[in-house]
């Protein structure tokens, strides 16, 4: 089990390796000098010859990497170039919007996906699958804008039974918190439920397929029994890991939503990172993301053994 | 349309011929082929079909209402909005397809080698495990923030998560099926490297290929418009649907439809090409019906 544990920590150090490098050196490859294209075009030759330095971009290559990951891995992100704020300092600070969104997304996609997927595959080939599959497909090309401003226009605008946009910490309350969170949370549901969904029908048609629910069946157990203690609980693993895959899409879908909703998260800082051309806060993002996304799925993979005994490394 | 099949059962393969049958089987395969082919159409001959040109500004038109003149009404410049909708098509189908090719092109490049040598895999495998860790939207942000949005830059953008994916499915393709006796044969009778990659592995990831780059064009024309709405993708003028609705944004409560007509044009082509990437798959690959799912 340690060494499992231990062989999978290893597998990730390459891929996050590969993240860094890619990062690194997005910035040193792209055509002209890197410190006018941070520094922009109203840079003057002090500002630039600062920046140059702050980047260590005197020193070659192989040495600038080196002293460069020697400073992320101490959690040294740099400073902002607009606000010269600590850049892990500025993430933190839009931390909460960022999760919360997250989490009660996941959460409510769970709650509904799951239990829709089951039945589209319990009631496989009838209208309900179809119409499972169709909201699925309608879920992968629907923009999550587009349903953000719909959403709006009906339950802020034309109904007024929620805010507009905003956000409102869990610690002033949980009526104004879930009020402001309601709409973003739906609105990065959709494409979320459709993944989730088409994923579980899958699974649980390929196990509803097995010997042992046809066994379980015969010795006379109820439907529900069958489908949730046999049937669902072999499906589980596939949808787990689609949950840990799919992360990549939430953070995407974050970015446009807090844009949508006006939420001071990651996403809002992201965007306005790019338009100022603050390039190390858009680093900082994609690092500490992308370790998210690297940490999300090794858990998962962990968890698989205890989830699923069958699986061992 | 959600209640409606997404897809005729389909008894057995259909013969040689007839292959594209499938596209008019299924009624709502049917109806997106349809929708999608007047997408493609009014793309096609926009200067034609545009009653307005999409950048003239008229300052005394702002927010005009529908009317004879403006079918959709103006925006916040006073351009006509039905025109720029129409020529927003251009730039989205062009993304689309642009970001399909070269992705299948480079990820069958890479893929192939990959399935072929081991010592080339394990390397290039890493790589690309590594670039699927960052998130797709962040990834291109951050090459539209360095070299400055074009269509060329957004394209870049948009393909390098994309390459990964259809690396790992031809390697997956490749290695199942460089064990196949007649690859085996090919090596004894002393086939050329090339020759083997391209006449007897490469047509195996055909199939799977065309799938995957209908998928691909949909999440293209999706990005691009993301990333044009949250203001870093083409150039603000440029008349696309991203950028329709991220000017929308500051007038949404006045003028809504600035976001969802543009808004509806986008979710329908998108909605027609993975219907139509859903049905080809129905076709080329009857196995994964069954399950109906992939991605």
């Amino acid at each position: 089990m340690v060494g499992f544990l231990l062989r999978r920590i290893l597998v990730s150090v390459p891929v996050m390796g590969v993240v860094a490098l890619f990062v690194f050196f997005l910035l040193r490859l792209t055509p002209g000098d890197p410190a006018a294209i941070i520094a922009g075009d109203m840079a003057t030759p002090e500002q630039l010859e600062r920046i140059r330095t702050s980047l260590g971009l005197n020193a070659p290559l192989p040495e600038q990497f080196m002293t460069w990951i020697g400073h992320i891995l101490r959690g040294d992100f740099g400073v902002s170039l607009i606000s010269n704020v600590p850049v892990l300092t500025m993430i933190g600070q839009r931390l909460e919007p960022t999760v919360s969104i997250a989490l009660c997304t996941t959460v409510l996609s769970v709650v509904i996906a799951v239990p829709l997927g089951v039945i589209a595959a319990w009631k496989h080939d009838t209208w309900i699958d179809r119409f499972v599959m169709g909201l699925s497909v309608l879920g992968f090309s629907v923009p999550v804008f587009v349903i953000g401003y719909l959403l709006v226009q009906v339950f802020a605008l034309d109904l007024h039974w929620l805010p507009v946009q905003g956000f409102r910490s869990i610690t002033k309350g949980l009526v104004p918190f879930a009020e402001r969170a309601a709409l973003p949370t739906l609105a990065l549901s959709f494409i979320y439920i459709a993944l989730i969904a088409r994923m579980t029908r899958a699974s649980m048609l390929d196990v509803l397929g097995e010997d042992y629910v046809r066994t379980a069946r015969a010795k006379g157990l109820g439907e529900p029994s069958v489908l949730l203690r046999h049937a669902l609980r072999n499906a589980a693993v596939p949808v787990i890991t689609v949950i840990g895959t799919g992360f990549g899409l939430l953070i995407s879908g974050v970015v446009v939503t807090e844009s949508v909703f006006n939420l001071p998260g990651i996403g809002r800082l992201t965007v306005d990172a790019v338009l100022a051309r603050d390039y190390p806060v858009i680093q900082g993002v994609i690092l500490l993301t992308s370790a998210l996304y690297v940490a999300i799925n090794l858990a998962i993979d962990v968890a698989y053994t205890f989830l699923d005994p069958r699986i061992r490394y | 349309m959600s209640t409606a099949p997404l897809t005729e059962p389909i008894d057995r393969p259909a013969p040689r011929g007839s292959r594209f049958k499938f596209l008019i089987g299924s009624p709502v395969t049917a109806l997106a082929g349809l929708c999608l082919a007047l997408v493609v159409i009014s793309a096609v001959f926009a200067p034609w079909l545009a009653p307005h040109d999409p950048l003239q500004l008229a300052p005394a038109l702002r927010l005009k209402p529908s009317s004879a003149e403006f079918l959709l009404g103006t925006d916040a410049y006073g351009r006509d909005v039905l025109s720029r909708i129409i020529y927003g098509g251009r730039i989205s189908l062009l993304i689309g397809i642009g970001a399909a090719v070269i992705s299948i092109v480079a990820g069958l490049a890479i893929g192939l080698v990959a399935g072929f040598f081991r010592w080339i895999d394990a390397v290039v495998m890493r790589v690309m495990d590594g670039l699927m860790a960052i998130p797709g939207v962040l990834l291109a942000v951050a090459v539209i923030s360095l070299s400055g949005a074009s269509i060329k830059t957004v394209l870049i953008a948009i393909v390098i998560p994309e390459i990964p994916k259809v690396a790992r499915l031809v390697r997956s393709v490749v290695l199942s099926a460089r064990e196949e006796p007649y690859v085996e044969a090919a090596i004894s009778i002393g086939s050329s490297l090339p020759k083997i990659l391209w006449r007897h592995l490469m047509p195996n990831t055909f199939p799977p290929l065309i799938v995957q780059g209908t998928y691909i064009c949909a999440s293209a024309i999706l990005t691009e418009a993301i990333l044009s709405f949250v203001g870093a993708g083409i150039n603000p003028e440029t008349p696309t649907w991203g950028n329709i609705m991220a000017e929308g944004r500051m007038v949404f409560q006045i003028k809504p439809s600035l976001i969802f007509w543009p808004g509806l044009l986008l979710s329908v082509t998108i909605l027609s090409i993975n219907l139509i990437g859903d049905a080809t798959r129905d076709v080329l690959d009857p196995r994964m019906k069954q399950r109906g799912s992939d991605r």
